[in-house]
């Protein structure tokens, strides 16, 4: 079976304490059954990479597992903030916790530079503002080619990358679509790669539409097949956002201890994603199919023998 | 899309004694979500930040701009939503879309390369040049509270040709002094704002316009914002009340014309039938 292996077998695997690890995704496709399994697994002392850290570092940052956080934009997407991580940086309770802040195009630009084996990312951001005050990672550089300064962003490798998408072989050729985020950078800028899939699929079926592979299986080490891995976030075309989810997040971490209670229910509780979704219920999975269909047109990519 | 309203408004009834009643038939959130919509008339190429600017671009998209083209940080270029999307990432964003990208893309390319006429940002902070704090209230180490940081709003403020801002104007919100400048306004003022945009190759030329529950204000050529019209139902020492500085008022004063019937229709109809924006 090529590369598929557990959840739990990838994570021991491939995931070691004090890793700089990285399960990307904006908004979309991300690997909250990754998140939990590290959680369920007890790893400690991660520096956690996301642009967006979401509720899967909240939850992860609320069971002890980090250390750091390097991000961009630190919140529930259109519901508040994330309490959990807010109580570690605003009251150190029960830990402080470490903050290396970017924006958006900062981390995008990291992560590309790590992909690609350079000692920088430049770019047009961060003219008088504060952020390079706070974070002394991120600097002027002068253009060799004349007088212009821009800013430079140093790159990130994460030593493990977490990719969930809605199909891949066996040997982690993967294809995804819809919002793309910058799981194409982030994989390809780690040292190990874990990709987590709605359907595993025949290597046929990569074949047939090589410009959709976005991660091919030469930098995949594990192939993890999940089925709503990505709950409450979503996959297109699959299931999508569970927003009640998000807005109950609002209320449950506001409390340490009712944050730890769910924790202990829906984390702690459950062996692996398939017992999470036997215990989510198939009504409320149900509800999150897509209203419809709106399939691509297929392409011909021709036959030259 | 037909669910009905929970949060009808009444005049003197469950609006916020510190902000005053709006006539009865709207809310001020509505008017200043419409109000908004409208500044992007003839705009082409907006960049929808997260929050308001969603429902006001949205709207715009269905009005006064229909050839708006609704660019998402997320990568979605040419949105057509068919519901508000849930946030700036949402699968309704790429459904029917002009192109989804990856971020990369987007932010250099798109965002970078100049295509962006509007950016259009929420703040936590402004001050009356512009600038803007999404970041912290206190100090950075040491917060008093942690608000989500910058997201794309830093680079879009720089690159994309002008920016809108939409937010409910407040003591704490319009401020004097920002805690933390996260997106770059006017600087100090417009004359040296111009200059540092030049010397430092911005492709911006800064904050055009904010709109809040109150009112709306554009910027002078000091680079100073300046209340150009004033919402109907509020009055002149409600905005002073509102804000940390002493602000220049057109003179005379215009009132906002007021929501349509169709214009609210299609906020308590079709974007946002829960309320999520317009509470």
């Amino acid at each position: 079976m090529g590369k598929v292996a557990s959840m739990r077998d990838a994570v021991a695997a491939l995931v070691h304490d004090g890793d700089v690890v990285a399960i990307e995704g904006f908004t979309h496709l991300i690997c909250f059954a990754a998140g939990h399994e590290i959680i369920r697994q007890r790893k400690r002392d991660l520096a956690l990479a996301r642009l967006t850290p979401d509720l899967i570092y909240d939850q992860m940052v609320a069971a002890g597992t980090a250390r750091k956080l390097v991000f961009s934009w630190l919140g529930n997407p259109g519901v508040g903030g994330l309490h959990a991580i807010r109580r570690r940086v605003e009251d150190a309770d029960p830990a402080p916790l470490e903050l290396e802040e970017y924006s958006h195009f900062g981390m995008v630009g990291r992560y590309t530079a790590g992909a690609s084996n350079l000692p920088f990312f430049p770019l047009r951001s961060y003219f008088e503002t504060d952020l390079p005050k706070v974070n002394p990672l991120i600097r002027p550089v002068r253009s060799p080619f004349g007088d212009e300064t821009v800013y430079a962003v140093p790159p990130l490798k994460p030593d493990v990358t977490v990719v969930h998408a809605q199909r891949a072989d066996a040997n982690g050729n993967t294809q995804m679509w819809g919002l793309l985020g910058c799981q194409k950078e982030a994989a390809f800028a780690a040292e190990r790669v874990i990709v987590v899939v709605e359907t595993l699929v025949d290597e046929a079926v990569i074949r047939a539409d090589p410009n959709r592979t976005v991660i091919p299986g030469l930098i995949v080490d594990a192939v993890v097949v999940e089925p709503w891995g990505a709950h409450p976030s979503y996959v297109q075309g699959a299931y999508d956002r569970d927003n009640r989810f998000y807005r109950d997040w609002e209320a449950i971490s506001r409390d340490a201890a009712s944050t730890a209670a769910w924790l202990d229910e829906w984390v702690y509780g459950v062996g692996g994603r398939a017992e999470y979704m036997e215990k989510l219920g198939t009504e409320r999975a149900a509800e999150l199919r897509p209203s419809g269909s709106a399939p691509s047109g297929s392409v011909d990519y021709g036959l030259y023998e | 899309m037909s669910e009905p309203r929970r949060d009808v408004p009444a005049a003197g009834g469950s609006t916020p004694a510190a902000t005053g009643a709006a006539p009865s038939g709207f809310t001020r959130s509505e008017m200043m979500i419409v109000a908004a919509a409208r500044e992007l008339a003839g705009q082409r190429v907006c960049f929808v930040g997260v929050g308001l600017p969603n429902i006001a671009v949205n709207l715009a998209r269905l009005t006064v701009a229909p050839e708006l083209e609704l660019v998402y940080e997320s990568g979605a270029f040419g949105a057509k939503p068919a519901r508000l999307p849930l946030s700036i990432g949402d699968p309704t964003i790429v459904t029917g879309a002009t192109a989804a990208v990856s971020m990369f893309e987007l932010f250099s390319f798109y965002l970078q390369g100049g295509l962006v006429d509007v950016g259009f940002l929420g703040a936590a902070q402004i001050d009356r040049f512009g600038n803007i704090n999404s970041t912290v209230i206190g100090d950075y180490e040491h917060p008093k509270t942690r608000l989500p940081g910058s997201g794309g709003a830093c680079e879009i403020a720089i690159n994309a040709r002008q920016v809108f801002v939409i937010m409910r104007q407040s003591k704490r919100s319009f401020v004097d002094r920002i805690d933390f400048r996260t997106s770059p306004g006017n600087l100090g003022g417009a004359e040296s704002a111009a200059r540092t945009r030049r010397e430092e190759g911005w492709l911006g030329s800064g904050p055009s316009v904010v709109v809040t529950d109150l009112g709306i204000y554009h910027f002078d050529e000091a680079g100073e914002m300046r209340l150009d019209s004033i919402h109907p139902g509020a009055t002149l020492e409600q905005i002073r009340d509102t804000m940390g500085w002493q602000p220049k008022v057109a003179d005379p004063l215009p009132t906002t014309p007021e929501p349509s019937a169709e214009e609210l229709r299609l906020i308590r109809e079709e974007l946002d039938p829960d309320g999520a924006y317009t509470k």
